[in-house]
């Protein structure tokens, strides 16, 4: 498909219309030709899933040019997170790929256990590789359902939503909460997985696979998506790399990075996963590649939950770990440091760390330098979203509006990551 | 294990640790091609590679870096600003993780630079997406990039008159004494 060369497109599609009618004279279309429209995709578009703004230059229905704005709900986390005792940091990861909190909550505990240099147990490993794979089914299914709903098909995105909602109760049962979950403690996990979250993941692991079979009968060779969806938006390899693509967009592409494989963390060596990756790095590829990680995220849960080690749910590591409340009313030693870490008196070895994650789109980095203090001195969300969005004007110029629209959602851009 | 290998056990010798061997590898290989003295301040907290250098040559070491045929660092994982006040003559820096995705090798580099001449080479014609990150380096730190085709702010809004994450804007209104506390200092 000729992507780039937006008007040499529409001359040619008024040539060939003119030569199909000789004699005829289109002097509507010749004049249009020259005059480009403005048109304001977002900030507040339905479409857009997110508050962000493309000015667009429009030549009838082919895109010209794209300019994106960002930040509408930039909330200064970088700066705030100076502020912060180690422990509250946690709620402003919650904020940044909110579809998939539990991996950035996860994510920047591993972070803060490396500063600290505290190992956590193998059973909290587990429970935290079984929550951040929940996590992982539950972005992907968001995302590839609202595909779904930009091509036009609504049903798939209802019928997987219900499944969302049971991760999200399972959620409940881990940490209490369901969207900004604030999961786990620096050390380890907040509470042991409960009898009812036990039955609740067992459940549902035995109802979703038909479910997500159903969806993928749906969609995967279904003749109206694929005409919508597959050379749509594709990228090279090369150019995903240099623009700084990870997850299943620069898989989709046909990069097998993953940092689950390439850099494990909390235990991901002990599981056997696959790494599928797309060729052309289009729509369809990366909707596919989703849809092929849901199925290996299942895998990883499985196999977690089966091997699921006994012991205790958090590292020995009183001085960084929450006491637990009755200890904390019974023992003078516990009270004391149950003050001390909420009042932020803990201080944090001098050092600098750079932790990444595989997030629900992509590596998501944190780069915390501390200075020894109770908070830290410079901490640095490498965001995957907001590198890769800056693709987006690229892969958008020379394809139609709706086209523009399939493109922005198969690319997984949430705005709270991409302004943080 | 035998008794033959049990006895010979302590003889072998303690078997290095594979990340420091790596970066050791590297160093010596950053060290060939750019030459002695060109890294100050080597170290490698939590096993990855650091190293500062200066921003006359930071370009060319980038550059470098993304043409080696052994190292092929063709991944610019991220970058951002720091601002280290109490620093004269080096206040601002640049910090710079590069990732080969052949080898698994990360590293990192670092300039700094004075906050009167807060100038820095871009790397946009290395990356494509040092763009925002250089963007948001500016937005949040006022350093300029020479060659960075749109040196706009990106996150906070136009007429902003100041660069936020500088050190010298405190997160809270100085002048509040309503949230005041004696013992912790707020």
């Amino acid at each position: 498909m000729a992507v780039n060369d937006a008007l040499a497109g529409t001359h040619k599609i008024q040539e060939e219309a003119a030569a199909q009618r000789p004699g005829q004279l289109m002097p509507i279309l010749n004049d249009f030709s020259q005059e480009l429209t403005t048109l304001n995709l977002g900030p507040t578009h339905p479409a857009t899933h997110g508050i962000f703004q493309n000015i667009l230059q429009m030549d009838g229905e082919r895109i010209v040019s794209g300019v994106p704005t960002i930040g509408y709900i930039h909330r200064a986390f970088e700066k705030l997170a100076e502020r912060k005792p180690f422990y509250q940091i946690t709620t402003l990861t919650d904020r940044m790929n909110y579809c998939s909190s539990p991996i950035n909550n996860l994510g920047w505990h591993m972070t803060v256990e490396k500063l600290l240099g505290v190992t956590v147990p193998k059973r909290a490993q587990y429970i935290r590789v079984i929550m951040m794979e929940l996590a992982r089914i539950a972005d992907h299914l968001i995302c590839n359902s609202i595909l779904g709903v930009d091509t036009g098909a609504f049903t798939g995105f209802l019928y997987v939503f219900q499944e969302r909602e049971k991760i999200y109760e399972i959620y409940e049962e881990v940490c209490g909460a369901r969207l900004t979950t604030n999961m786990g403690r620096v050390g380890g996990m907040e509470r042991d997985l409960s009898p009812a979250a036990l039955d609740k993941l067992r459940a549902w692991l035995k109802s979703f696979p038909a479910v997500m079979k159903e969806f993928e009968n749906m969609f995967n060779r279904n003749r109206i998506f694929m005409d919508r969806v597959v050379n749509v938006g594709p990228i090279s390899a090369e150019k995903a790399l240099s623009y700084g693509f990870t997850g299943p967009n620069l898989r989709a592409a046909g990069v097998d990075y993953d940092v689950r494989a390439m850099n494990p963390y909390s235990s991901y060596e002990d599981f056997e996963f696959d790494i599928p990756v797309g060729t052309n790095g289009d729509t369809y590829d990366r909707f596919i590649v989703r849809n092929e990680e849901i199925w290996q995220s299942l895998r990883i849960i499985n196999q977690a939950l089966d091997k699921l080690p006994d012991g205790p749910y958090h590292a020995d590591a009183p001085h960084y770990y929450l006491p637990t409340k009755p200890e904390v009313y019974k023992n003078m030693e516990a009270l004391i440091y149950h003050f001390k870490i909420v009042m932020g008196e803990i201080d944090a070895p001098v050092g600098e760390v750079y932790h990444s994650v595989e997030g629900g789109n992509g590596e998501l980095g944190f780069y915390l330098i501390s200075d020894g203090g109770r908070t830290p001195y410079r901490l640095h969300f490498r965001r995957p979203c907001f590198i890769y969005y800056q693709a987006y004007p690229e892969m958008a110029v020379g394809t139609t509006l709706s086209d523009a629209i399939v493109i922005l959602s198969s690319m997984n851009v949430i705005a709270g990551e991409l302004d943080a | 294990m035998t008794p033959q290998d049990a006895a010979a056990a302590p003889e072998a010798p303690v078997a290095e640790d594979p990340i420091k061997a790596q970066n050791a590898q590297v160093l010596a290989l950053l060290t060939r091609l750019f030459g002695e003295g060109t890294f100050t301040d080597v170290h490698e907290p939590y096993g990855l590679l650091t190293a500062t250098t200066t921003r006359e040559r930071i370009h060319d070491i980038i550059a470098g870096l993304q043409q080696d045929q052994e190292l092929k660092f063709h991944f610019l994982t991220t970058m951002c600003g720091i601002n280290y006040p109490e620093n004269p003559g080096q206040e601002l820096g640049m910090i710079y993780h590069l990732h080969s995705m052949t080898k698994n090798i990360r590293l990192r580099l670092k300039i700094f630079f004075p906050i009167a001449d807060p100038v820095v080479p871009t790397l946009t014609d290395l990356y494509n997406t040092a763009n925002w990150m250089e963007r948001e380096a500016y937005d949040f730190f006022g350093i300029i990039f020479t060659g960075h085709p749109n040196l706009i702010r990106i996150l906070n809004v136009e007429d902003m008159d100041y660069h936020p994450m500088r050190r010298e804007y405190p997160v809270e209104d100085g002048t509040r004494e309503d949230k005041t506390d004696l013992f912790f200092g707020r």
